[in-house]
Protein backbone atom coordinates (compact mmCIF):
# COMPACT_ATOMS: atom_id res chain seq x y z
CA UNK A 1 0.00 0.00 0.00
CA UNK A 2 1.90 3.56 -0.52
CA UNK A 3 2.06 5.85 1.54
CA UNK A 4 -0.19 9.34 1.08
CA UNK A 5 1.79 12.36 0.18
CA UNK A 6 2.22 14.95 2.56
CA UNK A 7 1.16 18.57 2.09
CA UNK A 8 3.06 21.44 2.28
CA UNK A 9 1.39 25.04 2.67
CA UNK A 10 -0.49 26.62 -0.24
CA UNK A 11 2.41 29.74 0.13
CA UNK A 12 1.79 33.46 -0.69
CA UNK A 13 1.34 33.29 -4.29
CA UNK A 14 -1.83 31.20 -5.77
CA UNK A 15 -4.23 33.75 -6.47
CA UNK A 16 -2.88 34.15 -9.99
CA UNK A 17 -3.36 30.58 -10.22
CA UNK A 18 -6.49 29.32 -8.54
CA UNK A 19 -8.52 31.59 -8.45
CA UNK A 20 -10.15 32.07 -11.86
CA UNK A 21 -11.67 28.76 -12.71
CA UNK A 22 -13.04 28.39 -9.38
CA UNK A 23 -15.39 31.18 -7.71
CA UNK A 24 -17.42 32.22 -4.55
CA UNK A 25 -20.64 32.20 -6.13
CA UNK A 26 -22.49 28.95 -6.29
CA UNK A 27 -25.60 30.50 -7.09
CA UNK A 28 -26.39 33.78 -9.31
CA UNK A 29 -27.32 36.60 -6.23
CA UNK A 30 -30.72 36.78 -7.75
CA UNK A 31 -31.65 33.29 -7.10
CA UNK A 32 -34.66 32.62 -4.94
CA UNK A 33 -33.50 31.63 -1.39
CA UNK A 34 -30.23 33.02 -1.87
CA UNK A 35 -27.63 33.84 0.43
CA UNK A 36 -24.59 35.93 0.96
CA UNK A 37 -21.83 34.71 3.59
CA UNK A 38 -18.80 37.12 5.06
CA UNK A 39 -16.26 36.92 6.81
CA UNK A 40 -12.66 37.63 7.83
CA UNK A 41 -9.78 35.45 8.59
CA UNK A 42 -7.96 36.56 11.82
CA UNK A 43 -4.92 35.36 12.90
CA UNK A 44 -3.07 34.53 16.91
CA UNK A 45 -3.02 38.67 17.09
CA UNK A 46 -5.91 39.12 15.65
CA UNK A 47 -4.70 40.51 12.37
CA UNK A 48 -6.67 40.24 9.25
CA UNK A 49 -4.87 36.96 7.05
CA UNK A 50 -4.86 38.81 3.58
CA UNK A 51 -3.15 35.55 1.71
CA UNK A 52 -5.79 32.80 2.96
CA UNK A 53 -8.23 30.94 0.43
CA UNK A 54 -11.43 29.95 1.76
CA UNK A 55 -12.91 26.66 0.27
CA UNK A 56 -17.15 25.22 0.62
CA UNK A 57 -18.45 22.35 -0.47
CA UNK A 58 -22.10 21.64 0.32
CA UNK A 59 -25.02 19.81 -0.23
CA UNK A 60 -28.05 21.15 -2.51
CA UNK A 61 -31.35 22.60 -1.28
CA UNK A 62 -32.45 19.43 -1.27
CA UNK A 63 -29.61 18.00 0.59
CA UNK A 64 -28.08 16.28 -1.94
CA UNK A 65 -24.13 15.72 -2.99
CA UNK A 66 -23.51 16.21 -7.07
CA UNK A 67 -21.15 13.16 -6.36
CA UNK A 68 -21.66 9.76 -7.11
CA UNK A 69 -20.74 8.15 -3.63
CA UNK A 70 -24.78 9.95 -2.93
CA UNK A 71 -26.85 7.48 -3.82
CA UNK A 72 -30.06 8.82 -2.39
CA UNK A 73 -31.92 9.44 -6.33
CA UNK A 74 -35.09 10.16 -4.90
CA UNK A 75 -33.38 13.77 -3.70
CA UNK A 76 -32.96 15.95 -7.15
CA UNK A 77 -29.46 17.19 -8.23
CA UNK A 78 -29.67 21.14 -9.64
CA UNK A 79 -28.21 21.06 -12.95
CA UNK A 80 -25.55 23.78 -13.12
CA UNK A 81 -25.07 24.00 -8.76
CA UNK A 82 -21.64 22.14 -8.35
CA UNK A 83 -21.65 22.58 -4.30
CA UNK A 84 -18.18 24.05 -4.31
CA UNK A 85 -17.15 27.42 -3.67
CA UNK A 86 -13.73 29.19 -3.43
CA UNK A 87 -12.86 32.35 -2.39
CA UNK A 88 -9.04 34.42 -1.69
CA UNK A 89 -9.06 36.70 1.13
CA UNK A 90 -8.52 40.22 0.31
CA UNK A 91 -6.64 42.76 2.19
CA UNK A 92 -8.35 43.03 4.86
CA UNK A 93 -8.49 39.57 5.45
CA UNK A 94 -12.39 39.35 4.25
CA UNK A 95 -13.75 36.58 1.69
CA UNK A 96 -17.55 36.25 0.80
CA UNK A 97 -19.61 33.48 -1.09
CA UNK A 98 -23.38 33.71 -2.33
CA UNK A 99 -25.19 30.30 -1.94
CA UNK A 100 -28.51 28.38 -0.89
CA UNK A 101 -29.10 26.99 2.47
CA UNK A 102 -28.22 23.42 1.89
CA UNK A 103 -31.09 20.53 2.73
CA UNK A 104 -30.09 18.07 6.07
CA UNK A 105 -27.33 15.67 4.72
CA UNK A 106 -27.50 12.06 7.09
CA UNK A 107 -24.87 11.52 9.74
CA UNK A 108 -22.94 8.15 9.98
CA UNK A 109 -25.69 6.92 12.22
CA UNK A 110 -28.53 7.94 9.61
CA UNK A 111 -29.62 10.61 11.71
CA UNK A 112 -30.19 14.05 9.81
CA UNK A 113 -27.12 16.64 10.37
CA UNK A 114 -27.93 20.39 10.95
CA UNK A 115 -27.56 22.07 7.23
CA UNK A 116 -24.20 23.05 6.67
CA UNK A 117 -21.29 23.85 5.19
CA UNK A 118 -17.97 21.93 5.36
CA UNK A 119 -15.27 24.55 4.74
CA UNK A 120 -11.26 24.46 3.95
CA UNK A 121 -8.83 27.01 4.97
CA UNK A 122 -5.14 27.41 2.81
CA UNK A 123 -3.02 29.95 3.96
CA UNK A 124 0.42 30.86 4.13
CA UNK A 125 1.97 29.53 7.62
CA UNK A 126 -0.65 26.70 7.27
CA UNK A 127 1.05 23.60 6.24
CA UNK A 128 -1.42 21.26 5.58
CA UNK A 129 -5.39 22.72 5.45
CA UNK A 130 -8.02 23.60 8.17
CA UNK A 131 -10.86 22.06 8.36
CA UNK A 132 -14.14 23.87 9.56
CA UNK A 133 -17.85 23.88 9.61
CA UNK A 134 -20.49 26.41 9.12
CA UNK A 135 -23.99 25.88 10.76
CA UNK A 136 -26.74 28.46 10.27
CA UNK A 137 -28.58 30.32 13.06
CA UNK A 138 -32.00 30.25 12.33
CA UNK A 139 -31.47 26.35 12.88
CA UNK A 140 -31.90 25.78 16.18
CA UNK A 141 -33.81 22.76 16.83
CA UNK A 142 -31.50 21.01 14.08
CA UNK A 143 -28.39 22.32 15.29
CA UNK A 144 -29.19 21.37 19.29
CA UNK A 145 -29.57 17.59 17.34
CA UNK A 146 -26.65 17.78 15.47
CA UNK A 147 -23.90 15.18 16.34
CA UNK A 148 -20.79 16.97 15.67
CA UNK A 149 -22.28 20.14 17.12
CA UNK A 150 -23.20 18.30 20.07
CA UNK A 151 -20.32 16.69 20.77
CA UNK A 152 -18.15 19.95 21.73
CA UNK A 153 -17.81 20.49 25.41
CA UNK A 154 -18.34 24.44 25.51
CA UNK A 155 -21.27 26.93 24.40
CA UNK A 156 -18.44 29.04 22.79
CA UNK A 157 -16.76 26.20 20.95
CA UNK A 158 -20.12 25.60 19.12
CA UNK A 159 -20.81 29.54 18.86
CA UNK A 160 -17.71 29.74 16.86
CA UNK A 161 -19.31 26.94 13.69
CA UNK A 162 -22.64 28.84 13.90
CA UNK A 163 -22.92 31.83 11.54
CA UNK A 164 -24.43 35.39 12.59
CA UNK A 165 -27.10 37.02 10.82
CA UNK A 166 -25.55 40.53 10.10
CA UNK A 167 -28.55 42.51 8.40
CA UNK A 168 -28.61 40.79 4.83
CA UNK A 169 -25.68 38.74 5.40
CA UNK A 170 -24.71 35.80 7.15
CA UNK A 171 -21.35 36.54 8.80
CA UNK A 172 -18.91 34.09 9.33
CA UNK A 173 -15.50 34.78 10.70
CA UNK A 174 -12.55 32.33 11.20
CA UNK A 175 -9.89 32.82 14.27
CA UNK A 176 -7.34 30.71 13.23
CA UNK A 177 -5.69 30.99 16.99
CA UNK A 178 -6.02 32.13 20.07
CA UNK A 179 -8.91 33.94 21.81
CA UNK A 180 -12.41 32.24 20.23
CA UNK A 181 -10.33 30.22 18.04
CA UNK A 182 -12.69 28.42 15.49
CA UNK A 183 -13.16 24.65 16.04
CA UNK A 184 -11.16 23.00 13.83
CA UNK A 185 -11.29 19.43 12.29
CA UNK A 186 -9.73 16.20 11.74
CA UNK A 187 -11.36 14.79 8.57
CA UNK B 1 -13.54 -2.71 6.80
CA UNK B 2 -10.18 -3.11 5.37
CA UNK B 3 -8.70 -0.10 5.54
CA UNK B 4 -9.28 0.07 9.80
CA UNK B 5 -7.64 -3.24 10.55
CA UNK B 6 -5.06 -2.32 8.56
CA UNK B 7 -1.22 -2.19 10.36
CA UNK B 8 0.33 -0.61 7.61
CA UNK B 9 4.14 0.74 6.58
CA UNK B 10 5.41 3.77 8.08
CA UNK B 11 4.63 6.20 7.01
CA UNK B 12 0.54 5.13 6.59
CA UNK B 13 -1.75 7.30 7.88
CA UNK B 14 -4.05 4.58 9.03
CA UNK B 15 -1.56 2.86 11.17
CA UNK B 16 -1.54 5.66 13.33
CA UNK B 17 1.66 7.54 11.66
CA UNK B 18 0.82 10.80 10.24
CA UNK B 19 2.63 11.63 7.04
CA UNK B 20 1.32 15.77 7.36
CA UNK B 21 3.62 17.99 8.66
CA UNK B 22 2.72 19.52 11.91
CA UNK B 23 0.27 23.02 12.19
CA UNK B 24 2.66 24.69 14.68
CA UNK B 25 6.69 24.65 13.12
CA UNK B 26 8.43 27.06 14.23
CA UNK B 27 11.24 27.11 12.16
CA UNK B 28 8.95 28.38 9.27
CA UNK B 29 7.65 31.33 11.32
CA UNK B 30 4.33 32.33 9.66
CA UNK B 31 3.00 29.20 11.60
CA UNK B 32 3.43 30.79 14.76
CA UNK B 33 0.18 32.85 14.88
CA UNK B 34 -1.51 30.97 12.42
CA UNK B 35 -1.17 27.55 13.88
CA UNK B 36 -4.52 26.72 15.91
CA UNK B 37 -3.63 25.71 19.89
CA UNK B 38 -6.41 23.85 20.08
CA UNK B 39 -6.61 20.14 19.01
CA UNK B 40 -8.63 19.26 16.49
CA UNK B 41 -11.82 17.53 16.61
CA UNK B 42 -12.02 14.52 14.89
CA UNK B 43 -15.38 14.64 12.50
CA UNK B 44 -16.70 11.09 11.39
CA UNK B 45 -17.12 10.92 8.01
CA UNK B 46 -20.68 11.53 6.44
CA UNK B 47 -21.85 12.03 2.89
CA UNK B 48 -20.21 15.72 3.20
CA UNK B 49 -17.15 14.03 3.92
CA UNK B 50 -16.64 10.75 1.49
CA UNK B 51 -18.46 13.36 -1.80
CA UNK B 52 -16.47 16.19 -3.20
CA UNK B 53 -16.19 18.34 -6.19
CA UNK B 54 -16.15 16.18 -10.13
CA UNK B 55 -14.90 17.70 -13.03
CA UNK B 56 -15.22 16.84 -16.47
CA UNK B 57 -13.43 17.75 -19.31
CA UNK B 58 -14.99 21.38 -19.88
CA UNK B 59 -12.86 22.41 -16.60
CA UNK B 60 -9.39 22.05 -19.02
CA UNK B 61 -8.89 23.46 -21.75
CA UNK B 62 -6.43 21.40 -24.76
CA UNK B 63 -3.79 23.78 -23.97
CA UNK B 64 -3.76 24.26 -19.85
CA UNK B 65 -1.09 21.59 -19.38
CA UNK B 66 1.31 23.29 -21.07
CA UNK B 67 3.05 26.34 -19.54
CA UNK B 68 5.17 26.80 -22.55
CA UNK B 69 2.36 27.71 -24.86
CA UNK B 70 0.36 30.38 -22.85
CA UNK B 71 2.10 33.52 -24.76
CA UNK B 72 3.44 34.67 -28.13
CA UNK B 73 6.56 32.87 -27.33
CA UNK B 74 7.77 30.36 -25.36
CA UNK B 75 9.32 31.16 -21.56
CA UNK B 76 13.02 30.85 -21.12
CA UNK B 77 14.54 28.45 -18.99
CA UNK B 78 14.90 24.54 -19.11
CA UNK B 79 11.77 23.24 -20.98
CA UNK B 80 10.81 20.15 -18.79
CA UNK B 81 7.99 17.40 -18.49
CA UNK B 82 6.44 16.61 -15.14
CA UNK B 83 4.40 13.58 -15.34
CA UNK B 84 2.86 11.27 -12.65
CA UNK B 85 0.12 9.02 -11.63
CA UNK B 86 -2.76 9.97 -9.27
CA UNK B 87 -3.52 6.79 -6.87
CA UNK B 88 -5.44 6.52 -3.79
CA UNK B 89 -4.29 4.70 -0.18
CA UNK B 90 -4.81 1.02 -2.11
CA UNK B 91 -2.90 2.14 -4.74
CA UNK B 92 -5.79 2.03 -7.42
CA UNK B 93 -5.41 4.92 -10.19
CA UNK B 94 -7.41 7.83 -10.10
CA UNK B 95 -8.86 9.27 -13.54
CA UNK B 96 -10.59 12.02 -14.16
CA UNK B 97 -8.75 13.69 -11.71
CA UNK B 98 -8.04 17.79 -11.89
CA UNK B 99 -4.81 18.78 -10.85
CA UNK B 100 -4.06 22.61 -10.72
CA UNK B 101 -0.55 23.51 -10.54
CA UNK B 102 1.47 26.87 -10.19
CA UNK B 103 5.15 28.01 -9.84
CA UNK B 104 8.17 30.87 -10.15
CA UNK B 105 9.58 31.34 -13.41
CA UNK B 106 13.03 30.16 -14.57
CA UNK B 107 14.65 33.01 -12.73
CA UNK B 108 12.33 31.96 -9.17
CA UNK B 109 9.75 34.80 -10.14
CA UNK B 110 6.11 34.85 -9.58
CA UNK B 111 3.65 37.02 -11.33
CA UNK B 112 2.07 37.82 -8.50
CA UNK B 113 1.79 41.34 -7.55
CA UNK B 114 3.25 40.67 -3.95
CA UNK B 115 6.18 38.78 -5.21
CA UNK B 116 9.07 41.49 -4.98
CA UNK B 117 12.03 39.59 -5.88
CA UNK B 118 14.40 41.76 -8.00
CA UNK B 119 14.50 38.76 -10.67
CA UNK B 120 13.05 39.67 -13.73
CA UNK B 121 9.61 38.61 -14.98
CA UNK B 122 8.88 36.76 -17.84
CA UNK B 123 6.66 38.08 -20.78
CA UNK B 124 6.04 34.64 -22.26
CA UNK B 125 4.94 33.14 -18.87
CA UNK B 126 2.42 32.97 -16.24
CA UNK B 127 2.83 29.92 -14.36
CA UNK B 128 -0.34 27.97 -13.58
CA UNK B 129 -1.67 25.14 -15.47
CA UNK B 130 -3.93 22.64 -15.15
CA UNK B 131 -5.02 19.06 -16.67
CA UNK B 132 -7.09 15.78 -15.75
CA UNK B 133 -5.76 12.30 -14.69
CA UNK B 134 -6.13 9.75 -17.48
CA UNK B 135 -8.21 6.56 -16.82
CA UNK B 136 -4.95 5.31 -15.39
CA UNK B 137 -4.34 8.23 -13.45
CA UNK B 138 -1.73 9.34 -15.28
CA UNK B 139 -1.21 13.13 -15.91
CA UNK B 140 1.63 15.31 -17.78
CA UNK B 141 2.53 18.93 -18.00
CA UNK B 142 5.26 21.02 -19.63
CA UNK B 143 7.01 23.33 -18.29
CA UNK B 144 10.07 24.90 -17.41
CA UNK B 145 12.24 24.59 -14.28
CA UNK B 146 11.49 26.92 -11.45
CA UNK B 147 14.06 29.06 -9.97
CA UNK B 148 14.75 29.19 -6.76
CA UNK B 149 13.99 32.52 -4.79
CA UNK B 150 14.42 34.07 -1.25
CA UNK B 151 11.74 34.58 1.27
CA UNK B 152 12.04 36.43 4.66
CA UNK B 153 11.68 33.58 6.82
CA UNK B 154 15.13 34.02 8.37
CA UNK B 155 18.45 35.56 6.87
CA UNK B 156 19.76 34.44 3.53
CA UNK B 157 16.47 31.62 3.36
CA UNK B 158 15.59 30.43 -0.01
CA UNK B 159 13.17 28.47 -1.25
CA UNK B 160 14.02 25.38 -3.11
CA UNK B 161 12.78 25.14 -6.69
CA UNK B 162 9.40 23.72 -6.28
CA UNK B 163 5.86 23.51 -7.85
CA UNK B 164 3.04 23.97 -6.46
CA UNK B 165 0.13 21.02 -6.93
CA UNK B 166 -3.59 21.21 -5.89
CA UNK B 167 -5.93 17.67 -5.97
CA UNK B 168 -9.50 16.94 -5.04
CA UNK B 169 -9.61 13.93 -5.30
CA UNK B 170 -12.86 11.94 -4.85
CA UNK B 171 -14.26 13.62 -1.75
CA UNK B 172 -13.70 16.88 0.68
CA UNK B 173 -12.00 14.37 3.04
CA UNK B 174 -8.99 13.39 0.44
CA UNK B 175 -8.41 17.71 -0.82
CA UNK B 176 -4.49 17.84 -0.97
CA UNK B 177 -2.21 20.69 -1.43
CA UNK B 178 1.43 19.98 -1.79
CA UNK B 179 4.88 20.90 -3.63
CA UNK B 180 7.26 18.93 -5.84
CA UNK B 181 11.07 19.59 -5.76
CA UNK B 182 13.79 18.42 -7.67
CA UNK B 183 16.71 15.95 -7.07
CA UNK B 184 19.76 16.87 -5.79
CA UNK B 185 18.63 20.39 -4.72
CA UNK B 186 20.69 21.70 -2.34
CA UNK B 187 18.71 23.90 -0.57
CA UNK B 188 16.28 21.23 0.70
CA UNK B 189 18.27 20.78 3.66
CA UNK B 190 18.13 24.03 4.67
CA UNK B 191 13.96 24.53 3.75
CA UNK B 192 11.81 24.80 7.01
CA UNK B 193 8.68 23.96 4.81
CA UNK B 194 10.43 20.86 3.51
CA UNK B 195 11.67 19.75 6.49
CA UNK B 196 8.67 20.48 8.87
CA UNK B 197 7.61 16.62 7.03
CA UNK B 198 9.01 14.97 10.22
CA UNK B 199 9.24 11.19 8.34
CA UNK B 200 12.22 11.10 6.35
CA UNK B 201 10.76 8.48 3.79
CA UNK B 202 7.26 11.36 3.24
CA UNK B 203 9.84 13.78 2.77
CA UNK B 204 11.82 11.91 -0.44
CA UNK B 205 8.31 11.10 -1.61
CA UNK B 206 7.84 14.96 -1.94
CA UNK B 207 10.95 15.04 -4.49
CA UNK B 208 10.42 14.32 -8.11
CA UNK B 209 12.64 11.63 -10.05
CA UNK B 210 14.55 12.64 -12.67
CA UNK B 211 13.86 9.95 -16.05
CA UNK B 212 15.28 9.58 -18.35
CA UNK B 213 12.67 7.68 -20.56
CA UNK B 214 10.51 10.67 -19.74
CA UNK B 215 12.96 12.65 -20.97
CA UNK B 216 12.12 13.66 -24.74
CA UNK B 217 15.48 14.11 -27.21
CA UNK B 218 16.66 17.53 -28.01
CA UNK B 219 13.32 18.57 -26.32
CA UNK B 220 12.35 18.68 -23.10
CA UNK B 221 14.13 16.76 -19.51
CA UNK B 222 11.32 14.44 -17.54
CA UNK B 223 10.51 14.60 -14.12
CA UNK B 224 8.68 11.95 -12.78
CA UNK B 225 6.24 12.60 -9.58
CA UNK B 226 3.23 10.16 -8.02
CA UNK B 227 0.75 11.73 -5.85
CA UNK B 228 -0.76 8.87 -3.89
CA UNK B 229 -3.86 10.64 -1.70
CA UNK B 230 -5.12 9.02 1.27
CA UNK B 231 -8.83 6.94 1.20
CA UNK B 232 -11.66 8.79 1.49
CA UNK B 233 -12.58 5.76 4.71
CA UNK B 234 -8.90 6.38 6.54
CA UNK B 235 -8.98 7.25 10.56
CA UNK B 236 -8.71 10.99 10.72
CA UNK B 237 -5.46 12.02 12.18
CA UNK B 238 -5.53 14.28 15.15
CA UNK B 239 -1.98 16.01 15.71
Amino acid sequence: MPAPTASQTVGPFFSFALLDLFRPELVAPETPGALRIEGVVLDGEGAPVDDAMVEIWQANAAGRYAHPADLRHDLPLEHGFTGFGRCGTDAEGRFWFVTIKPGAVPAPDGRPQAPHLDVSVFARGLLKRLVTRMYFPDEEAANAADSVLSALAGACERATLVAVPSGVVLRFDIRLQGDGETVFFAV
Amino acid sequence: MASEVHSGAAGDRRAGVDVDPPYLYPDYVATRLRSPTRPLVILPHSLSELTGPVYGEDAVGELDHDLTRQHEAEPAGQRITVSGRVLDGDGRPLGGQLLEIWQANAAGRYVHAVDRHAAPLDPNFTGAGRCLTDDQGAYRFVTIQPGAYPWLNHHNAWRPAHIHFSLFGRAFATRLVTQMYFPGDPLLDYDPIFQSVRDPQARERLISSFDLDLTEPAWALGYRFDIVLRGPDATPMVD
